[in-house]
């Protein structure tokens, strides 16, 4: 057992270190998980994590202690065989790249399981090296200069720290060697050395984290964080950030869940980075699905206020050509009507009224307001304006003028009004006879 | 792998231009000179024995129909894809020795353009090859992107994440980006594929002022009919090379036709009988 920081309880040290355990296993993965997901090889880095398996037994097998040099040595050059095997076959083979992969990596993983489950090793079980024994990071320990720690971090804080350096290090080489491998390669910064660089990284990080999290888990802990960080920002030093952030997250949440629920902590760190993936796949401020679904209706609900207020205008102009003594007002259905009747229609009405576009009767119907009146008559001009212009452009009949014109209204603003009516000479009427409004001084805002 | 750092990473005469200088026009080693290529891929052949010369620094068009190996030839020069033959010399020594005198513009399509970077992140690219490996470029390096970016006119979309410029800019990012590697021989893969009249104008002119100042570019193009306007020399590439010089004597209907007229079948035919040997062996 841990025993310090001594101020806290027995069990809030295994919490504490279940946590500090997490959080340096998901930073590191998660740094390398960028450079993956940015290169499109998530599932290569899979590969290579389950494959270092085999790695790991064969050099177990072979020194008969589970001492991490050996280890490292088995894992780096199984992964490494991993990508230079997938390569291979895909490039001489006549194997599709993913078959390859598939082919490849599961085999040396199921090497790898077959070759652990003949091992009676304490430290070197199928289950922990499957799903890792993150719970118990407090339990098994070793000194170091005399301070007793969990034996995961003596391999974990190595593989970090090494990540760092690396991610830092050669920072500019696997920028360009992830966005442009070819133009990296003709500078002779070789994109493949690079490859083959972050696939050994991949591999000590994931024998790094064996005892902790496990092969499978740790798929998880490299690519889901950097793919969520990847739909929050658009700069590769914050998306490192952020993927860190989103792992040190998954850690805590994870570690608090798991003990809550009395289940494996490295799952339900996994877990917690897959909520949050979901999370921001949805409430992404510039690619998620909220803010898409919030401008469209932004949009509609625009488009629906400016088709009552059109209809209103028309209403009153018709008033005013049969020389009727009032407009006759449109009832709120009627307004929606012209709005289409859809759910931005129903929020049309009300919004108007309360931006003083349209005001209603004692008879609880509704008329424009001088406001209101500006915004209609610029419409209108737009409408009509464009029908003379696609009249005149355009060799169509009549009555194909309207549609479009309808539609491309709403995107008119006066600068473009004014370049078509200059374009047109001015006209006065549309081609259906209808008077063009003139325009007006300020008309721009919109409800 | 680790290359020595350079300590004249800026100011470096032209190597190129010094030996012209020095040894006289004649003694002067042709800018490009690629003998016998031979490219395959799955031991298909796609280029046969290429040979060409490019003497001096000139404006060269390389055209053909689709998968006649244009993208093919231009990587093979850069080392891009394994040769099956054939010797590549840019300024008179092998291209690995060469690698700060070329520049590249790979096909707009070849990279992920939702990659997190901006623009100016993306035309600083351009100085990596100079500085070689781990270094970083400095505040030289930024200095000469930020002029690259202006050069092409977009130094106002320098923040901008690169995926959300049009094709049109981001081709001129991509130009940026070789200008900033202040080569001597650029290699352009299909730069004025989908972009606008601007931008084309703006390649166009960039191409006229690299030449005035003895560079010589090889571009990729697809619409012939600005071939003779934009080029010196073109040219024609069909598996094999067909024709290649001046615009004015090789850019002719018959070469044309040559180059265009239906595939090459018996290289074809060689190519499948090679590769089902291959296969059957």
């Amino acid at each position: 057992m841990v025993d310090w920081p001594t101020f806290l309880s027995p069990e809030a040290r295994i919490d504490l270190w279940t946590i500090l355990v997490g959080l340096v296993a998901n930073t590191a993965c998660a740094l390398l998980g960028c450079f993956l997901v940015l290169r499109r090889m998530s599932l290569l880095g899979d590969a290579v994590s389950h494959a270092v398996l085999a790695g790991v037994a064969g050099a177990f097998l072979l020194t008969g202690s589970i001492a991490i040099g050996p280890l490292l040595i088995g894992a780096v050059a199984v992964g490494v065989l991993t990508a230079l095997l997938t390569q291979t076959l895909s490039t001489f083979g006549r194997v599709p790249e993913d078959s390859a992969m598939g082919v490849v990596f599961t085999s040396l993983f199921a090497l790898g399981v077959v070759l652990i489950s003949g091992v009676e090793d304490l430290h070197l079980d199928t289950d922990c090296v499957l799903f890792g024994k993150l719970g118990f990071a407090a339990v098994y320990t070793v000194d170091v200069w005399g301070l007793r720690v969990p034996h995961a971090m003596t391999t974990l804080v190595p593989a970090c720290a090494l990540t760092v350096l690396f991610a830092t290090a050669f920072w500019k080489e696997l920028k360009i060697a992830s966005f442009d491998p070819l133009l990296a390669t003709s500078m002779g910064l070789s994109a493949l050395v690079i490859h083959y660089l972050l696939m050994s990284m991949v591999a000590v990080v994931t024998v790094a984290a064996l005892e902790a999290v496990g092969a499978i888990i740790v798929v998880a802990m490299l690519i889901v964080p950097a793919a969520t960080a990847h739909l929050l920002t658009d700069r590769l030093n914050r998306m490192l950030l952020l993927s860190v952030a989103v792992g040190a997250i998954s850690a805590i949440a994870g570690a608090f869940w798991a003990r809550r629920a009395d289940t494996n902590a490295a799952g339900m760190m996994a877990v917690v980075a897959g909520l949050q993936f979901a999370a921001a796949v949805i409430l992404g401020p510039r690619y998620g699905l909220l803010g898409k679904w919030l401008g469209m209706l932004r949009l509609s609900v625009r488009i629906a206020c400016e088709d009552v207020v059109a209809a209103l205008y028309r209403r009153e102009e018709f008033a005013r050509q049969t020389a009727a003594a009032e407009p006759a007002p449109l009832t709120r259905a009627e307004c929606r009507r012209a709005a289409g009747d859809g759910f931005a229609a129903l929020l049309a009405v009300p919004r108007l009224r309360r931006r003083g576009y349209v005001e209603a009767t004692a008879e609880s119907r509704l008329v424009l307001t001088d406001h209101g009146r500006r915004m209609g008559q610029s419409l209108v001009r737009s409408h009509r304006l464009w029908e003379t212009f696609l009249n005149q452009n355009f060799d169509l009949p009549p009555d194909h003028l309207h549609e479009p014109a309808e539609r491309i209204e709403h995107y008119i603003g006066p600068e473009l009004q004014e370049q078509l009516a200059h374009e047109l000479a001015r006209p006065s009427v549309d081609p259906h006879g209808k008077t063009i409004p003139p325009p007006q001084p300020e008309t721009s805002e919109s409800p | 792998m680790l290359q020595p750092a350079r300590s004249d990473t800026l100011e470096r005469p032209a190597p190129a231009a010094a030996a012209v200088a020095s040894n006289g026009r004649d003694a002067a080693p042709a800018v490009l000179d690629v003998h016998d290529v031979t490219v395959a891929y799955h031991r298909k052949p796609v280029l046969w024995n290429v040979d060409l010369t490019i003497p001096e620094p000139r404006l060269v068009g390389i055209v053909g129909p689709n998968g006649a190996g244009k993208s093919t030839l231009i990587k093979a020069i850069l080392g891009l894809v394994p040769m099956a033959g054939g010797r590549i010399r840019v300024y008179g020594k092998p291209f690995e020795k060469q690698r700060r005198l070329v520049g590249y513009v790979p096909q707009r399509e070849s990279v992920d353009w939702d990659f997190p970077v901006s623009a100016f992140d993306a035309v600083l690219m351009g100085t990596y090859g100079e500085l070689g490996w781990l270094r970083r470029p400095g505040r030289r390096q930024r200095q000469r992107a930020m002029e690259c970016l202006e050069k092409v006119g977009i130094s106002h979309l320098a923040n901008r994440q690169i995926g959300q410029l049009s094709g049109g800019q981001q081709q001129r990012v991509f130009l940026a980006r070789a200008l900033a590697q202040q080569a001597q021989i650029y290699f352009m893969d299909e730069p004025m594929a989908g972009v606008d009249a601007a931008t084309e104008r703006v390649i166009f002119e960039l191409l006229r002022e690299l030449h005035t100042q003895g560079k010589t570019v090889l571009v990729v193009h697809h619409d012939l009919r600005t071939v003779p306007g934009y080029f010196d020399d073109v040219v024609l590439l069909n598996m094999r090379l067909v024709a290649s010089g001046p615009v004015e004597t090789t850019f002719t209907p018959e070469n044309l036709r040559k180059t265009y007229g239906g595939r090459l079948s018996i290289l074809e035919a060689a190519g499948e009988a090679l590769q089902t040997r291959e296969r059957s062996q």
